[in-house]
């Protein structure tokens, strides 16, 4: 029996990353403290507001306990997670994590009236390389480092992209009934830790 | 007008809603207080002139903001800005549109423009939150289009006994849908005067097709931990927070509070040493022209 998967639930969309989990039968749990993260094989940082996931992790002691689990086990952002786990943000002083080394605009392409779907090319999904790409007041990632891989375009921007142990997106799959991206992160990352 | 489904375009609104639950929403005047509602962790603020508390004070025509004040308070902000037209007036929403608010409250708390009509929220791009008091006036909001629902307490009177009143009458609601069988569906959607296709959701799911939030009345950490634990999926705070004597702790507080609900520990802990909450209102003396939960139907 694998490990269950941790949500960060401070807050945002996180019980729609619970259905996606729960879709693969994946065994699942909702993170709120830093000793809730113990027993998890992977961790997932939901879509929500940054702003106030950083608020939240400093005052819940999370930050350096995610920090901590980030050096053996997997972390998957979307959206706001995405924001979390960035090296750097361009129009913003937040205090990030720092685990994936990609430069990000936060609400880069406009506000709420200017979010939007479109399909997001995948290539490592061969049977169907196309996602369903739901972009929420998104983040843009401006540029990436050395030992960051980009999985997925929209246009000529690289809208999912992984280093060794994190998986970023900057749009919703947890929003699609498509498991495909949780997917990878549950078999290829988090199922394949030593720990 | 249209169905309700979930196309494209209700996707995105609906995404919206998502992303803000779990959290709390807190009424704003100026983009001081709006600096001040974000840095405590709010995840949006509804920018208005007035907040419900001085609507009520001060009486005369409650009506959407100036453009140029919802503006400085999106300027001031990274978080959502939503803000709020009157019952009916499609032409308040369309400004709010046009300057780009990420949510619109159809609310209650102004006065109404229409007494027949709400306003057809499927012809906007932009997200709108409505009030409901029962199930029915819920499903007759998201028939029209709303992407998110919020109990209407009594809104500006620090006193959270009507949200308590709305949210059970909604998940008493929910439940009774539950239980019915496929031919009484029909007849319970002619009775409420809603959709019978939600109702087919509802029964399907256990809820309603949008996020529901609650509002009208929330004025301290354990009134925010009650409504989730009635089934709230965030916490509108209006006069609860700039009527108190500490602000910027309450607001601390009520965001700690709503993301940990369900542990009284940290309610208990988030509530230590606040100072007095917003003094608050008798509903029963209230004058009956100034309850604003009977505005809409």
């Amino acid at each position: 029996m694998m490990k269950p998967v941790g949500v960060l639930a401070l807050q945002g969309d996180f019980a729609r990353h619970m259905d996606s989990l729960k879709r693969l039968r994946c065994p699942r749990k909702l993170i709120r403290w830093p000793e809730d993260l113990e027993t998890c094989a992977g961790l997932i940082l939901p879509g929500g507001e940054s702003t106030t996931f950083v608020n939240l992790l400093g005052k819940t002691g999370l930050k350096k306990a995610i920090c901590d689990f980030a050096e053996k086990s997997p972390v998957m952002g979307t959206c706001a997670g995405l924001i979390i786990l960035a090296g750097e943000i361009v129009n913003d002083n937040m205090e990030t994590l720092g685990l994936i080394d990609i430069r990000v605009e936060r609400n880069a392409y406009g506000r709420q009236v200017d979010s939007f779907t479109d399909t997001v090319h995948v290539p490592m999904f061969e049977d169907k390389p196309v996602f369903e790409g739901v972009f929420i007041r998104a983040p843009r990632i401006h540029a990436y480092g050395g030992d960051v891989m980009s999985l997925g375009r929209h246009g000529q921007d690289v809208v999912m992209a992984r280093n060794r142990r994190i998986l970023v997106c900057t749009f919703h799959p947890e929003l699609t009934s498509d498991t495909r991206v949780h997917r990878y992160f549950v078999e290829e990352m988090a199922g394949k830790t030593d720990s | 007008m249209q169905m309700f489904r979930i196309d494209k375009s209700h996707k995105l609104k609906i995404g919206l809603a998502e992303m803000l639950k779990g959290g709390v929403i807190m009424d704003v005047t100026t983009p001081d207080q709006a600096k001040i509602g974000e840095d405590a962790g709010a995840v949006a603020v509804m920018a208005l002139e007035r907040i419900p508390a001085d609507i009520r004070a001060q009486g005369g025509v409650a009506r959407m903001s100036n453009p140029s004040m919802i503006r400085a308070i999106m300027d001031a902000v990274t978080i959502p800005v939503m803000a709020k037209c009157r019952i009916g007036h499609f032409a308040e929403a369309q400004v709010l549109q046009a300057i780009g608010v990420d949510f619109i409250d159809e609310s209650e708390v102004l006065t109404p423009a229409d007494e027949r009509y709400h306003v057809d929220k499927w012809a906007f791009r932009v997200p709108f939150v409505c009030g409901c008091r029962d199930l029915g006036e819920a499903c007759r909001r998201i028939a029209e289009g709303a992407a998110m629902i919020r109990t209407k307490g009594e809104a500006g009177t620090g006193n959270i006994i009507e949200a308590v009143r709305h949210m059970r009458e909604v998940q008493t609601g929910i439940r009774g849908i539950k239980r019915l069988g496929p031919e009484e569906l029909i007849i319970r959607a002619k009775e409420m005067g809603v959709p019978v296709d939600q109702l087919v959701y509802i029964q399907k799911r256990g809820k309603l097709p949008v996020p529901n939030f609650a509002a009208g009345g929330v004025a301290t950490p354990a009134d925010a931990s009650l409504m989730m634990q009635l089934g709230a999926e965030s916490i509108f705070v209006g006069s609860g927070i700039f009527k108190s004597e500490d602000p910027e702790a309450r607001a601390k507080a009520i965001v700690m509070a709503t993301t940990n609900y369900d542990n009284p520990d940290i309610v208990a802990k988030a509530s230590e040493g606040l100072q007095s909450a917003m003094p608050g209102l008798e509903i029963s003396e209230i004058p009956e022209s100034q309850i604003m939960q009977d505005r809409g139907w």
